[in-house]
């Protein structure tokens, strides 16, 4: 049984001994319970349901791999990532490429068909992977918690309108919009392509967004704030927007997943930034050179790799997310 | 000429229609028709609005509060018309006398001096926020107070009017707390303006019936000691029977019935009335109901809304008249009316 | 003296409840949903189980049936249908009982009916499911005509067999509920606050079709609720339960006439009444953490009659006339069925 974290934020009557957790009290009739009186704790915001195992693994995982991207520039080379810088197609260390040579500590991740070092790669890489996945779920969300509150609270024509607008976008196949798109383009940088990415992301939130104002418009403490004088902007900031910050939270994570996937893609068909390292302009160029069939298995495996645990991290923090944000789903013991 | 006080709230034949869509018929749903009401500042009073569903009291509920518009008719307040009628209704609207529409302060101090309590007691509060927010907005968007200590000393005296302490409540989140904690809670939300009227919409019917006395108590309180009138709109006959001083009872959007509640339970003179009365399960064994009563199947009895009375389906001395217009109000007694032509 | 009053009345015991015990696991501790119940049914008699919010009424019939789902368990105790256990049942034979031996009228029924099926379905479902093998199955039309039958005796018009739950009004669900309940004819029916979302008159309507079925199929009855008025017009046994516990018991006549307890006495005192205007009585409610009962008398806290012995020894049901006990030291000298 997990015990309830105390943090400095505890006042004086949350010294008190038996906590109540959220769930306990609904299962014994909270309509007519009075756990004012005796042994009771008021919840703290930080208590136990934040510290959920897969939320905290998945963001270790996430932010091991954001402080490579800090740290890594400090402590390795990094200009070692562009063409030419190092001997040629070595293996990483301990293992031995076709030529017979053997990796060195100078390259522990080895080096592919340029010169390219994979640690290097590595570290400017994978947070750029990162990046791209953030900004444009980031630029997608707000589209969506915009568009989505408008159209839910206001209704009308303009909640038709919107609609119509998110129907098309998530009907059109989006992979294919952006390789036109970005085929036609010269050079594209990462904040460019994280836009396009975002313009894709917003439909899913903003309707699910919409939903939930829409009902929760209905709510009592919405009438009550009416009641209270609130202005339209504080119901929905004030009132509405705090409920959603569990399912806004999960989304968000979600559109990270979902942009980065797109963009790995995009950069594997070899549409992404050229100018800037990426994982998946990693796996083009590895791609393009027949790394495997060279027994060049780091060049594709290590990019590989990296972005499996980028996507595992994603999905751990989500499910954590998802858990917190429905009780029903925790443990009955926790 | 000394000017006429005006009452604190009137309803002039406020009538309000729904048009239902079923399936591909539109259909009129006379929800509340030709109602009139006066409040008056003083003496406070509680005014008890009874009636089962579909009676009318919440769309009543609604229109005092603003949550909907009348479709004819009028709320005044204070002598000024704060009810809107849309314009595609104005064709259908009356003419209606000459009392000036609202400015807007006029209509921040209606919605100042006329607050609400609601039936549930849970759904009324964020569940994201502890207790204190609910003050805090009151506080905040009424401007009740700059100052934090004199905000705090309010809320804490406006609780302790309920029964409550600050230090007990304050920092707890909704689901903590009991029912009746939480609908006191509301009450002391709603006093803390110091309002003029308190609409009840049903605010104990999802209470344990044996905890009820503590709300309706503050009720009372409020109404003696605070001079607050009570607009408390309930399906219990017997907690409006022994807190209200004047009772309105509603059949399907019009009064059945309608004076002191002592003359209207204790001798009722509308059928409705009658059978509504002797429905109430007596807590003594030895009288029992008597008979069985049938009840018609229920599509029937919304059906014959259009013309003559309501009751007519059920009603055990209908005659033809009853079939062709709707019963006004008469006089039974002194304060005392009915809506039926066999009294 | 030696004097042990026995039963008087010759029917046999439909149901024997013995220290039947419901826990709920917590994090804090067990709440003590139903602590240690005892009580009897007797054949064709119907008994009311009053309490506020929480008093594990609710919990109880579950327990009896054995619907009990973690985080809950039963603790303990024997549950005699007659004359069987059926705690110690496997859970395919209990499936078998219910329904055909003991039906649930759960809270809330009315709303829980399914939207997408015709009323005639689902009461077929109810059939079908928990018909008892071999036999007993009845073919399509004996079937029709049993749910026709059905409605009939809830007073429900034959064109509700083709309407949908959305097309019926609240007291006109809860009658095709009722009609649900009684579909296999059992011996037992535990109603769960069923009147209490509808109207006055509705509400006469519905208690008055469950007295009807009551006469016709001498059916046993546990009727679950807060409402005592309702309870003096539909029962014969009252059973007042406060925080798990039954603290008395008796015919309802004795309950209304000579409340023995001091909770049952402040029930009674609260209801509103219709006759006579006077100054409301105001309680609070549950007052003790359900997961740390105090010892001795589970109502000390809000007990006008509270001494020390109550606080720390928790009180035996007395009898003090025939079929009513109470659970309270005022009644120790009272008690009619006192052993040496």
């Amino acid at each position: 049984m997990t015990k309830p974290t105390r943090t400095s934020r505890t006042r004086d009557e949350d010294k008190l001994d038996t906590t109540t957790s959220p769930e306990s009290a609904q299962l014994y009739d909270p309509d007519n319970q009075d756990l004012s009186q005796g042994r009771t704790s008021s919840l703290n915001r930080w208590d136990t349901p934040w510290f959920n195992w897969k939320l905290i693994s998945g963001t270790a995982i996430v932010g091991i791999i954001v402080l490579i991207g800090i740290f890594g520039r400090f402590l390795w080379d990094t200009e070692l990532v562009y063409v030419g810088k190092c001997p040629l197609n070595l293996p990483p260390v301990g293992f031995e490429n076709s030529r017979g040579q053997t990796g060195t500590w100078s390259h522990p991740f080895g080096t592919e068909n340029s010169g390219r070092d994979m640690l290097a790669l590595t570290i400017i890489g994978a947070p750029n992977s990162l990046l791209v996945g953030f900004a444009a779920a980031t630029i997608g969300i707000g589209i969506g918690i915009l568009l989505g509150f408008i159209s839910g609270f206001i209704g009308g024509l303009t909640d038709d309108l919107i609609r119509l607008l998110a129907g098309i976008t998530i009907t059109v196949p989006s992979l294919l919009v952006l390789i036109i798109i970005q085929s036609l383009v010269e050079q594209i940088g990462l904040f460019t392509m994280a836009t396009l990415l975002a313009v894709f992301a917003w439909p899913g939130p903003a309707l699910v967004i919409r939903g939930q104002v829409m009902s929760m418009r209905e709510s009592g403490y919405v009438q009550m704030a009416r009641l209270s004088g609130a202005s339209p902007l504080r119901i929905m900031f004030g009132e509405i927007m705090p409920n959603l910050l569990p399912y806004l939270a999960a989304s968000f994570i979600g559109s990270v997943s979902g942009s980065i996937l797109a963009a790995v893609g995009l950069e594997t068909l070899g549409l992404g930034p050229q100018r800037v390292p990426t994982l998946g302009g990693t796996l083009y160029f590895a791609l393009e050179a027949a790394a495997l069939l060279r027994n060049m298995w780091w060049w594709l495996g290590i990019p590989i790799f990296i972005l499996s645990l980028i996507f595992m991290g994603l999905l751990l923090i989500n499910l954590g997310l998802d858990e917190i944000a429905n009780p029903r789903l925790r443990k009955a013991t926790e | 000429m000394p000017t006429k006080i005006p009452m604190l709230l009137e309803l002039s034949n406020a009538t309000k229609i729904y048009q239902q869509r079923n399936g591909r018929t539109k259909q009129a749903v006379v929800a509340l028709q030709d109602f009139n009401l006066k409040i008056a500042h003083q003496p406070a009073k509680i005014i008890a609005i009874a009636g089962e569903s579909g009676s009318g009291k919440t769309t009543l509920a609604n229109l005092i509060l603003g949550f909907v518009q009348p479709t004819s008719g009028q709320v005044i307040y204070q002598g000024v018309q704060v009810s809107k009628i849309s314009k595609k209704d104005q064709g259908v609207a009356e003419e209606t006398e000459d009392i000036s529409i609202a400015n807007s302060k006029q209509m921040r101090d209606y919605r100042r001096n006329v607050q609400a309590i609601f039936q549930d007691p849970f759904g009324v509060y964020n569940p994201f926020y502890r207790i204190q927010h609910v003050f805090d907005l009151v506080i905040k968007n009424f401007g009740l107070s700059d100052n934090s200590d004199q905000a705090r000393q309010l809320v804490e005296s406006t609780l302790n009017a309920v029964g409550l302490r600050g230090h007990d409540v304050l920092r707890k989140y909704p689901h903590q707390l009991s029912g009746g904690q939480r609908q006191r809670i509301m009450m002391a939300r709603a006093y803390l303006v110091r309002p003029k009227l308190i609409v009840a919409d049903e605010p104990v019917s999802m209470i344990d019936a044996s905890l009820r006395a503590s709300i309706l108590d503050v009720m009372l309180r409020l109404k003696e000691e605070a001079g607050i009138s009570f607009l408390y709109i309930t399906h219990d006959l017997s907690t409006a029977y022994q807190i209200g001083d004047q009772i309105y009872i509603l059949y399907q959007g019009s009064v059945a019935e309608k004076g002191k509640v002592t003359k209207v339970i204790e001798r009722p003179h509308h059928p409705y009335v009658k059978l509504l009365v002797d429905s109430v399960p007596l807590p003594d064994p030895a009288i029992r109901w008597k008979g069985e009563i049938d009840l018609p199947a229920e599509e029937e009895m919304r059906g014959s809304a259009t013309s003559g009375c309501r009751f007519y389906p059920r009603c055990p001395v209908r005659i033809d008249r009853c079939l062709e217009n709707q019963p006004d109000l008469y006089d039974v007694s002194d304060d005392h009316q009915a809506a039926c032509y066999q009294i | 003296m030696n004097t042990k009053v026995s039963q008087p009345s010759p029917t046999t015991n439909l149901l024997e409840v013995k220290d039947l015990r419901v826990y709920y696991e917590t994090p804090g501790g067990d709440i003590l949903a139903v602590d240690s119940i005892d009580f009897e049914l007797k054949e064709g008699e119907t008994l009311g189980l009053v309490g506020e919010s929480g008093c594990g009424k609710s919990t109880a019939a579950m327990g009896i049936l054995q619907l009990v789902q973690p985080p809950g368990r039963i603790v303990s105790g024997e549950v005699r249908l007659q004359g069987k256990d059926l705690l110690t049942l496997s859970e395919g034979k209990m499936r078998q009982l219910r329904w055909s031996k003991l039906a649930l009228i759960p809270q809330g029924a009315m709303n829980s009916l399914n939207p997408t099926m015709r009323i005639y379905r689902q009461i077929q479902d109810v059939i079908l499911t928990h018909q008892t093998t071999g036999s007993d199955k009845l073919s399509a039309d004996q079937i029709k005509n049993r749910i026709l039958e059905l409605l009939r005796m809830v007073g429900l018009p034959e064109r509700i067999y083709q309407m949908y739950p959305h097309e019926l009004s609240g007291g006109m669900k809860q009658r095709v509920c009722i009609a649900m309940a009684i579909a296999l004819n059992p011996s037992l029916i535990i109603a769960d606050e069923s009147t209490s979302a509808l109207d006055v008159v509705v509400q006469r309507v519905v208690a008055q079709t469950i007295l009807r079925v009551k006469q016709m199929l001498g059916v046993s009855m546990i009727i679950i609720g807060h409402d005592m008025g309702l309870m003096a017009q539909i029962v014969d046994r009252i059973a007042v339960m406060y925080a798990g516990k039954i603290v008395e018991i008796a015919a309802v006549r004795d309950i209304f006439n000579n409340p023995s307890h001091p909770y049952t006495q402040l029930l009674i005192e609260s209801i509103p009444s219709l006759k006579e205007q006077k100054p409301l009585k105001v309680t609070e409610g549950l007052t003790h953490d359900p997961r740390h009962p105090p010892p001795g008398c589970i109502f000390q806290l809000r007990c006008p009659i509270v001494t020390d012995q109550c606080r720390s020894i928790a009180p035996k049901a007395h009898l003090i006339r025939v079929e009513q006990s109470v659970a309270c030291h005022a009644y120790e000298n009272t008690d009619v069925a006192r052993t040496v």
